[in-house]
C-alpha cells in the first residue's frame, strides 16, 4: 500500500474535516500499478499555512479552496505553479463561482470539484486526479531511465571508439621518438597492431551503422515478404572469405523459401551477425551450419558451429551491449562487443524468440524463431 | 644498463596493444616484465611471481580493478610499489591522486600516473620507486 500526501487547504473546518473523514479509509487501485493507493491528508486553514506546508515537503495533490481569509486561493495555485508544477491542484469551489474555477483550470489547475460535493463526487475527482499524478510520474520516470540508459551507451562507445585511438597513436608515437631504432623493419609490429586495431574500429563503426538503421527505421520500418533462404544463401557467400581465411567450412541446409514480413536489410543484418560469429570464434578445421527452416508457426533460423563455445554463466551477458565474453580461447578474435545486442534488437522488433546452446570447447547452436505471418497479413501486405 | 637492474615489473592493462606498447619500452629501460590482461589473470599472477613494482590500469573488469589489486597487492607484498595509470580523467573529468592523506589512505598506491606519459618520465619514476 502506498499513500501519498494531499492537501486540503479551506478556511471552513466543517469541510476541512469532512474531507478528511471522507478519505481515511479511501483507497484506489489502477491496473498500471502494483499498489494500491490511500492518502495521508494533510490540512491547512489559509493560503499562508498552505504554502507554509508545500515549502517543507510538496504534497502529490492540493485541494484548494479559492476563497481564503488572507491571500486567495489563485494566488496559492500561482505559487505552486511557479514553485512546485509537479503538485496537481484541484479546486474546490462554490457553485456561484463556477467561471473562477474555469479560470483556474486555465492557468493550471488540474480540475474543480463544486460545492457542495457528495462523499461519492469527491472520490471520483479525487481518484481521476490519482491516476494523472501517477501516470505523470510513471512517464517522468520512464524519460529519465530512457536517459540514463542512452547516456550509459554514449559514455562505453566513447570508450570503445578512444581506446583503438590510443593505441595507434601509442604506436605512432613510438616511432616519431624512433624507439625501436633506424630501420623501417623494426617497426613491422606495430604497423601490423595498428592496422588490426584501425579495422576493429572500421568493423565497430559498421556495427553503429547497423544500430543506426535499427533504431531509426523503427517508426517508418516498411515490411515485404521477404524469403529467409535467399538471404541466408547471400550471408553465406559474403561471409565465404572470411571462413576461407580460417579455413572454417560453411554449409547451408535451406531448399525451400520461407517467407517472413521483414525488412530485408534487416534479415541480413541478423545473418551476416550470427554466422560471423560463429566463423570468428571457431577453430581451424572447423565447421559452420546454416539452417532455416519451418516449424509450426515459426520460420526458425539457425546457426552451429564447432567453435570454442560459451560457458553458461556467460550466455546472458551475451546479449548487452559492449560485451564480449573473455577467456583464453577469445582472446585475439576481435569484434565491437555489438553484433548479438543488434541480433537481440532485430529479435525484439518482429516478436522473435532467440535461444541458445552451446558447450565450452565443443561448440554453440544460435536459434532465432520468427512468427510467420498469417494468410490475412500477407494479403494486407501491412 | 640491461643487465645491472634485472628487477621484475609487472603490468596489468586490459588493452593488449597499451601493454605491448608498455612492455616494450620498459624492456627496453632494462627491466623484465611479466603482463597480465585482466584483474582476474593479475590475480593468478601474483601468486606465482613476486615482481618488485607492479604498474595496474585502473578500469577493467571492474570500474575499479586497479584499486582492488593494489589492496591486494599490498596485503601480500606491503613493500612492493605500485603505480596506477590510467586515461580516467582525461576521459570523465573525475581527477583524483595521491595528494592528500586521505587520498593516500583510500587509494593504496604509491604513485598515480596518466597514461600517456613519455617514456623517460616513466623511467625516472620507477626508478625512484625502486630506490636504484
Amino acid at each position: 500500500m502506498e499513500s501519498i500526501d494531499l492537501l486540503v487547504v479551506d478556511d471552513e473546518p466543517g469541510i476541512r474535516s469532512g474531507i478528511e473523514r471522507i478519505l481515511r479509509n479511501f483507497t484506489v487501485s489502477f491496473p498500471f500499478i502494483d499498489e494500491e493507493i490511500s492518502y495521508n491528508v494533510i490540512m491547512a486553514a489559509t493560503g499562508e499555512e498552505a504554502i507554509d506546508i508545500i515549502k517543507q515537503k510538496p504534497p502529490a495533490i492540493v485541494l484548494l479552496d479559492n476563497k481564503l481569509p488572507g491571500i486567495q486561493g489563485v494566488d496559492v495555485l500561482d505559487y505552486i505553479n511557479s514553485n512546485v508544477p509537479n503538485v496537481l491542484v484541484m479546486m474546490i469551489t462554490s457553485y456561484a463561482s463556477l467561471d473562477l474555477a474555469v479560470k483556474a483550470t486555465n492557468i493550471g489547475a488540474y480540475d474543480f470539484v463544486p460545492k457542495p460535493f457528495t462523499p461519492q463526487e469527491l472520490k471520483t475527482s479525487v481518484e481521476n486526479i490519482t491516476k494523472h499524478y501517477l501516470l505523470r510520474r510513471m512517464t517522468r520516470k520512464l524519460h529519465r531511465e530512457g536517459k540514463q540508459v542512452r547516456f550509459q551507451f554514449l559514455t562505453v562507445l566513447s570508450h570503445e571508439l578512444k581506446s583503438p585511438l590510443n593505441a595507434v597513436e601509442g604506436y605512432l608515437k613510438m616511432m616519431q621518438n624512433k624507439e625501436a631504432g633506424d630501420s623501417i623493419d623494426g617497426y613491422m609490429e606495430f604497423i601490423d597492431r595498428s592496422l588490426a586495431r584501425v579495422k576493429s574500429m572500421r568493423g565497430l563503426i559498421m556495427d553503429l551503422l547497423d544500430l543506426t538503421h535499427i533504431e531509426s527505421d523503427k517508426r517508418s520500418r516498411t515490411l515485404r515478404e521477404i524469403d529467409l533462404t535467399l538471404v541466408a544463401r547471400t550471408s553465406v557467400e559474403t561471409m565465404m572469405p572470411m571462413a576461407i581465411q580460417r579455413d572454417v567450412t560453411i554449409t547451408l541446409d535451406a531448399d525451400e523459401p520461407q517467407v517472413v514480413l521483414a525488412d530485408s536489410d534487416d534479415m541480413e543484418i541478423l545473418f551476416n551477425n550470427l554466422i560471423s560469429n560463429a566463423v570468428k570464434y571457431n577453430v581451424s578445421g572447423g565447421w559452420v551450419k546454416c539452417k532455416v527452416l519451418r516449424e509450426k508457426s515459426f520460420v526458425c533460423i539457425c546457426v552451429s558451429d564447432s567453435g570454442i563455445g560459451i560457458e553458461q554463466e556467460d550466455i546472458s551477458k551475451l546479449f548487452n551491449e559492449f560485451t564480449r565474453i573473455k577467456n583464453p580461447m577469445s582472446k585475439g578474435v576481435s569484434g565491437s562487443g555489438l553484433g548479438l545486442s543488434i541480433v537481440k534488437r532485430i529479435a525484439e522488433m518482429y516478436g522473435a524468440e532467440i535461444k541458445v546452446e552451446s558447450t565450452p570447447g565443443k561448440g554453440s547452436t544460435f536459434s532465432i524463431f520468427i512468427p510467420v505471418p498469417s494468410v490475412d497479413q500477407l494479403n494486407e501486405g501491412i | 644498463m640491461a643487465e645491472k637492474n634485472s628487477k621484475l615489473i609487472m603490468i596489468v592493462d586490459d588493452d593488449p596493444d597499451y601493454l605491448f606498447q608498455l612492455q616494450f619500452q620498459i624492456e627496453k629501460m632494462g627491466f623484465e616484465v611479466v603482463t597480465a590482461e585482466s584483474q582476474r589473470e593479475a590475480e593468478q599472477l601474483i601468486e606465482k611471481v613476486k615482481p618488485d613494482l607492479a604498474i595496474l590500469d585502473l578500469m577493467m573488469e571492474n570500474e575499479d580493478s586497479g584499486f582492488i589489486l593494489s589492496h591486494k597487492f599490498k596485503r601480500k607484498y606491503p613493500d612492493m610499489p605500485i603505480i596506477i595509470a590510467t586515461a580516467v580523467s582525461s576521459e570523465t573529468g573525475m581527477s583524483f591522486g595521491l595528494n592528500t592523506d586521505v587520498e593516500r589512505k583510500w587509494i593504496k598506491a604509491d604513485l598515480y600516473l596518466e597514461k600517456g606519459i613519455r617514456p623517460d618520465q616513466l623511467h625516472r619514476e620507477i626508478v625512484k620507486l625502486l630506490k636504484l
